[in-house]
């Protein structure tokens, strides 16, 4: 006998509408040739909020990232960044929004080898403009915070993974970005160092006032969140805050 | 009333829903199906379907007369079509070793035409909420505070595993279970 496929209703929850959403999409398509990737998505996160996107590989969460951090267009649905509409932005106006307001943290390979990790934690404060005594100084302070000041004059390659992505995740916050996106940032490491690595991340952006969009696969990281947006399939699904 | 009664007792009212039976079917349904370590005891069969029918959540819709005693065949009411939704869709609390409850839970929304993707994602929630108590907790909690929270948030995380990977097999297994 051929079953059919599985049937599944309609969401249970629809986060309510919060004030101050810092960025909301809406029907989201995005395909890769003829292979969809996001169908309909849907998502919101509101400042000092962690949202962790769940779901299976290949389900499309790191193209919900790509498309809600700018990175890569949808080719259809609505993007509002503090209710400006990230589709009509040019592609400068683009990047300087991600410069500026958007923060990065990935699993591997984000920080320059050549560097110390002073220098790639000044990185974006630099790019920004900032004098450079001033962006070492602030890099400095929030290689403190994330407990490896200790590190900042050694090189990545020099430094454990729970190091590196420690001092990714001062690069990130340095500039003090309203939505950092982390893309399964502790997908390299153990248990202990990953547990370390959120929790430090998360209290980081919580001091600080920053939104987290978190893409993980791991419950234990998503657990760090205040809710949860699943990907099945490109669709998304939420769930209201307990 | 204990935990294992109420679900044999829902278990049984989800199988009726895919269809009247005897108590001897029925037994050999939940036997087949959830029962291969533990058949269920005819005893405990007619006294939950009796107690169902006391309750209104069965019928008896035929009577067979024949050799031996007479055989009843139990229909499910509305109010039992009620009482296994309400069943399927309330989540189970987050407990190590839940496997066996869920598992039947999925199977009975399947053989009753309801999304057994729903009933997951809404499991893996109540889940999720849980790790975050628990994740919270130790921040707050010494080490051995924090040791006892990692131990249930390992045996949770191992739930949720289970839960995607049934997920995924939701289709094979509804072919399955119609069989």
């Amino acid at each position: 006998m051929t079953a059919a496929p599985e049937a599944r209703s309609a969401a249970p929850h629809v986060p309510a509408a919060a004030p101050a959403q810092l960025l909301v999409a809406r029907g989201l398509r995005k395909a890769y040739g003829p292979t969809p990737a996001l169908e309909d998505a849907a998502f919101e996160i509101a400042a000092g909020e962690v949202v962790a996107v769940m779901g299976p590989s290949g389900s499309g969460k790191s193209t919900l990232l790509h498309c809600l951090a700018g990175i890569v267009p949808p080719d259809a649905g609505e993007l509002r960044y503090q209710d400006r509409d990230m589709a009509a932005m040019s592609d400068r106006e683009r990047s300087a929004l991600r410069r500026r307001a958007f923060g990065f943290v990935f699993q591997f390979g984000q920080l320059v080898p050549e560097l110390t990790c002073g220098e790639n934690a000044a990185l974006p404060l630099r790019l920004g403009g900032v004098k450079r005594r001033e962006a070492a100084r602030r890099a400095a302070e929030w290689l403190d915070r994330l407990e490896v000041g200790d590190v900042a004059d050694k090189r990545p390659g020099e430094v454990s993974g729970g190091q590196g992505q420690r001092v990714a995740v001062a690069r990130a916050l340095a500039a003090e970005p309203r939505i950092l996106f982390a893309d399964e940032p502790t997908g390299a490491l153990d248990s202990f160092n990953s547990e370390r690595v959120m929790t430090l991340l998360t209290e980081a952006a919580r001091e600080s006032g920053a939104a987290v969009v978190l893409v993980t696969h791991d419950a234990r990281v998503a657990a760090y969140s205040d809710r949860e947006v699943v990907v099945r399939d490109g669709r998304t699904r939420s769930w209201a805050t307990a | 009333m204990c935990i294992v009664v109420l679900m044999i007792s829902h278990t049984l009212l989800g199988l009726l829903e895919s269809g009247p039976r005897h108590g001897y079917d029925l037994k050999r349904a939940f036997d087949d199906r959830f029962g291969k370590s533990k058949p269920l005891a005819y005893g405990q069969v007619y006294a939950t379907l009796s107690r169902l029918l006391k309750n209104g959540l069965v019928e008896v819709e035929g009577i067979e007369h024949g050799e031996g005693p007479d055989r009843k065949r139990y229909a499910i009411t509305a109010e039992g079509i009620t009482d296994v939704a309400a069943w399927l869709g309330r989540p189970e609390k987050p407990e190590p070793y839940l496997q066996s409850t869920l598992f039947t839970k999925v199977v009975i929304a399947l053989l009753t035409g309801r999304s057994a993707g729903d009933l997951l994602d809404t499991q893996r929630a109540e889940h999720l909420r849980m790790m975050r108590e628990l994740t919270e907790r130790k921040k707050g909690g010494d080490l051995a505070d924090q040791l006892i929270c990692d131990h249930a948030l390992f045996h949770l995380e191992a739930d949720l595993r289970w839960l995607e990977l049934t997920e995924a097999r939701l289709d094979r297994l509804k072919a399955e279970v119609a069989l």
